[in-house]
C-alpha cells in the first residue's frame, strides 16, 4: 500500500517554475492505476491541465482526459470562480432575481476578483464537494488532486475561515468554509510540495512546510523534480570539478568512439563536465535540506524533450515505483 | 540550425541601450511567478545605477537573501541606498520594499480630515480591504509607482510587479479595485443613505430589499454595519481611487515607459508572456522587448547530439571508456535541453517576430548578492 491510504484531497502546490501541474498530472496518474477514478482540478484559470494532457480548453465540467496504466480513469476540471459563484447561489439560496440583481451591481466580480477569501471558498469548495460527491453509497472519485496557487499564495488559499472571517464572521459563506477547513486539516488531505534541486524553491519548500505544519495543516510528500541523472561516478565528480579530468583519456575515448578528438571537443567536454559537477554539488546540498524536512521524498527525472502524455505515465510510474501508491 | 529557424530569428533586445537612454524614466517588468522578475528588475537598476543613471528599484515581495544583499532588512517603504554601488559615474541606487497596507494609509490621510482618516483607518472593513483584499497590493505598487515618479530624486525607477494569478493582474487589479470602490455596490452594501444618482434609484427601486436580504443572508449583517461606517467616513475621497489608478494606468502608456516581460522557457511562462505582450499592444503600451531567463545554452561546434549518443553506445557496448562515454551522454542532454528551449523560444517569436528578445544562459547558482546581480547585468547587455 501507498503512503496516502486514505488521503482523499491531494493538494500538490510548489513555487512558480518546478512542475506543480505536471505533478499534479502524474499523481493523478498514479493515484488512478488499477481501476480507480480521479479527478485533478486546476484553480488559476491557466489551461495548464488542458495542455498537459493534450486536449481542448477544459470548462467548468469534468472531462476524462486519460487512462491509467491498468484501467484507471483520470478525469480534469478547470475550477472557474465565477461558474463556482453562480452554482453556488442557485444551491444554497436559490435566488433567482436577486441573484440576478446581484450579478448586475457588480457582486459576482466583486466576490470573484477582489473580496478577500471569497474566491478561495468557491474554488476549495468545489474541491470539497468533489470529495464527497457519491452514487449511490459509493464516491463517484477515489481521489481528488488539486493543482494548487505556488507555495507564496497557498497557505492563504488553503486557510480560507481565515480568509474569509474578516469578512463573513457568520452565515453560510462562513459555516462553508468551516467544513472546508475540517477537511483540509484533518488526515484525509495531504499539501505536496514539487521543488526543484535549486536554493531558492528549496527554502520555499522549506518555510511553507514550516507555515504548513504551524497551521496543523498535513504536509504530504516533497516532490523533486526534474532530477539530473548522474552521468559521473563520484571520483569523476570531484575531479571534473576541480578541472582535472584527464584529457588523454578522453581523448582515446572520443577515437574509440569514431568521434573527432580534437582539443577543442576535448575542452567543450571538460567544461560541461565541470558545469555539471558544480551543479551536482549544490544539489546534493539543496537534497539534504530537503531530507531534514523528514517527509516522503519522490524523485522525477528530467524529460530533456519536455512533457507528453507518454513521459507524463512514465512520471505517474516513477511516483508509484517510489511509494506514492 | 536551418535556414527557415533562422527566418524566425527575433531581433536582439538591448537593455544596455535601454537603460542608458535617458529619455527612459520607468522601466517595468513583469511575467509569470518564478521567471526571475525581481533578480532582473534589480540587476537592470544596479546596472543604470552605476553607468550613471540615479535609479530606484520597487521590489515587491523578493527573496529573502536577495532583499538582504540590498539592504531590504525591513518593510519600511522608504526608499533607501544601497550599500556597496560603484557610484563613480555619477550615479546612485536606492531600493525599496512596498508595504501595501502602509500605502494605502497614506492615501486614506492624504485625502480626508486627520479625524476622519482616523475612523477609516479604524474600520474594520478598511483593514480587511487594506491588507487582505486582492488587487491591493496591485493597487499599491501602481500608486506607489505614481509617488516616486512625481518626486525629482531619481532619473530612472525600475519596479518588479506582484506574484500575481496573472501578469495581467497588474494592469488590471488597480482598475477594478478603484472601480469597485467608487462602485454602486459599495454604496449599496453600505447601505442607503448616501446613495444617489438615477440608476442607483430605479435598482433601488426594482428590488432592494430582496438584493439587501440576500446579501445579507450570504455576508451577514455584522459586515455590512462595518462597510457602512466606512462608506460614510470615505464620503469625500469617492471618486478619487479610479482616478487614482487611470492616472497611473495613463503614466505607463507615455513613451517614458518602457515594459520588459520576463520569462523562462517553459510553455506556461512564455503563454502568460504571450499574453501580457498582446495585451499591451492592444493598449498602445510601450514594449520594450522580453528577457528569456535560464535558457540552456546551446555550444556552437563540437559534436551533434545524435552523434554523441551512438558514440556513448558504442563505447558503453565495448564496455570500455566509460568516462567519455558518460560525457557524451552528458554533452547529449546539454543539446537536447538547448534544442528544446529555442524550440519553446521560437514558438513565442513566430506569434511575436517583432518582439526583441535576450537571453540569460542558466547559471549555476542563485544571486543573492551585488556581485551576482553585476553579472546578471553582463548578460543581459
Amino acid at each position: 500500500m501507498g503512503d496516502w491510504e486514505g488521503v482523499r484531497l491531494h493538494v500538490v502546490t510548489g513555487k512558480g517554475g518546478t512542475g506543480k501541474t505536471t505533478v499534479a498530472g502524474a499523481l493523478a496518474m498514479a493515484l488512478a492505476a488499477g481501476g480507480r477514478r480521479v479527478l485533478v482540478a486546476e484553480v488559476e484559470e491557466r489551461q495548464g491541465l488542458a495542455q498537459l494532457f493534450d486536449v481542448p480548453p477544459l470548462g467548468y465540467d469534468e472531462h476524462r482526459v486519460s487512462s491509467a496504466p491498468g484501467g484507471g480513469e483520470v478525469y480534469a476540471l478547470a475550477i472557474q470562480a465565477r461558474e463556482a459563484m453562480h452554482e453556488y447561489l442557485d444551491m444554497f439560496y436559490r435566488l433567482g432575481r436577486a441573484g440576478r440583481a446581484l450579478d448586475k451591481l457588480g457582486f459576482v466580480d466583486f466576490a470573484t476578483t477582489i473580496a478577500p477569501g471569497l474566491r478561495d471558498v468557491l474554488l476549495t469548495g468545489k474541491a470539497y464537494e468533489a470529495t464527497r460527491r457519491r452514487t449511490g453509497d459509493r464516491f463517484v472519485y477515489d481521489a481528488i488532486v488539486l493543482d494548487a496557487p505556488p507555495t507564496g499564495r497557498v497557505l492563504r488559499f488553503l486557510d480560507v475561515t481565515t480568509s474569509v472571517s474578516s469578512l463573513a464572521r457568520v452565515g453560510p459563506i462562513n459555516r462553508q468554509a468551516t467544513s472546508i477547513t475540517e477537511l483540509i486539516h484533518s488526515p484525509r488531505t495531504a499539501v505536496h510540495l514539487v521543488t526543484l534541486l535549486e536554493d531558492m524553491p528549496v527554502q520555499e519548500t522549506a518555510d511553507v512546510v514550516a507555515d504548513l505544519r504551524a497551521a496543523h495543516i498535513p504536509v504530504g510528500a516533497v516532490v523533486v523534480n526534474q532530477v539530473r541523472p548522474a552521468h559521473l561516478k563520484p571520483r569523476e565528480l570531484a575531479a571534473a570539478r576541480r578541472g582535472r579530468l584527464d584529457s588523454d583519456t578522453i581523448a582515446d575515448g572520443l577515437r574509440s568512439a569514431g568521434l573527432p578528438a580534437s582539443d577543442d571537443v576535448v575542452g567543450l567536454l571538460t567544461r560541461e563536465a565541470a558545469d555539471h559537477a558544480e551543479r551536482v554539488a549544490l544539489e546534493r546540498k539543496q537534497r539534504s535540506v530537503v531530507d531534514d524536512l523528514g517527509r516522503p521524498v519522490y524523485e522525477l527525472r528530467r524529460q530533456p524533450d519536455g512533457i507528453d502524455p507518454t513521459a507524463l505515465y512514465e512520471l505517474a510510474e516513477t511516483l508509484t515505483e517510489q511509494g506514492a501508491v | 540550425m536551418n535556414p527557415a529557424a533562422r527566418a524566425h530569428r527575433p531581433p536582439q533586445f538591448d537593455t544596455a541601450r535601454l537603460i542608458d537612454d535617458r529619455r527612459i524614466r520607468i522601466v517595468v517588468c513583469c511575467g509569470a511567478g518564478g521567471v526571475g522578475k525581481t533578480t532582473t528588475a534589480a540587476a537592470l537598476a544596479l546596472r543604470a545605477a552605476e553607468r550613471g543613471r540615479e535609479a530606484v528599484v520597487l521590489t515587491i515581495d523578493p527573496a529573502r537573501r536577495l532583499a538582504q544583499s540590498m539592504g531590504l532588512s525591513e518593510l519600511d517603504n522608504i526608499p533607501r541606498a544601497v550599500a556597496g554601488v560603484d557610484t563613480s559615474g555619477g550615479g546612485k541606487l536606492d531600493a525599496m520594499m512596498l508595504d501595501m497596507k502602509r500605502t494605502f494609509d497614506e492615501v486614506v490621510e492624504d485625502h480626508t480630515t486627520p479625524e476622519r482618516a482616523k475612523q477609516i483607518l479604524a474600520n474594520p472593513f478598511y483593514q480587511a480591504l487594506s491588507s487582505s483584499f486582492a488587487g491591493t497590493q496591485e493597487y499599491m505598487a501602481m500608486e506607489k509607482l505614481g509617488q516616486l515618479r512625481a518626486r525629482s530624486d531619481w532619473d530612472l525607477i525600475v519596479v518588479d510587479t506582484p506574484p500575481s494569478r496573472s501578469a495581467l493582474d497588474f494592469l488590471d487589479a488597480p482598475e477594478r479595485l478603484g472601480s469597485f470602490l467608487d462602485g454602486r455596490l459599495i454604496r449599496l452594501l453600505g447601505g442607503t443613505a448616501r446613495a444617489g444618482g438615477r440608476t442607483y434609484l430605479k435598482l433601488l427601486h426594482a428590488g432592494f430589499s430582496v438584493v439587501t436580504s440576500a446579501l445579507t443572508k450570504i455576508l451577514g449583517g455584522e459586515l455590512l454595519r462595518d462597510v457602512s461606517t466606512f462608506v460614510n467616513a470615505l464620503d469625500t475621497m469617492f471618486g478619487g481611487f479610479r482616478e487614482r489608478a487611470d492616472q497611473t494606468y495613463a503614466l505607463l502608456k507615455r513613451p517614458e515607459t518602457a515594459f520588459i516581460v520576463v520569462a523562462a522557457p517553459e510553455p506556461d511562462a512564455l503563454r502568460e508572456a504571450s499574453y501580457f505582450v498582446d495585451r499591451l499592444s492592444r493598449d498602445a503600451m510601450p514594449l520594450a522587448g522580453l528577457v528569456l531567463n535560464r535558457v540552456h545554452p546551446s555550444q556552437p561546434g563540437g559534436i551533434g547530439a545524435e552523434q554523441a549518443v551512438a558514440g556513448a553506445e558504442r563505447l558503453e557496448a565495448g564496455g570500455s571508456d566509460e568516462l567519455t562515454a558518460a560525457l557524451l551522454r552528458l554533452h547529449a542532454e546539454r543539446l537536447r535541453l538547448a534544442a528544446r528551449d529555442e524550440r519553446v523560444g521560437e514558438r513565442f517569436t513566430s506569434a511575436h517576430p517583432e518582439v526583441p528578445v535576450t537571453h540569460v544562459p542558466a547559471l549555476v547558482g542563485d544571486v543573492h548578492d551585488l556581485t551576482g546581480l553585476r553579472r546578471i547585468g553582463d548578460l543581459l547587455s
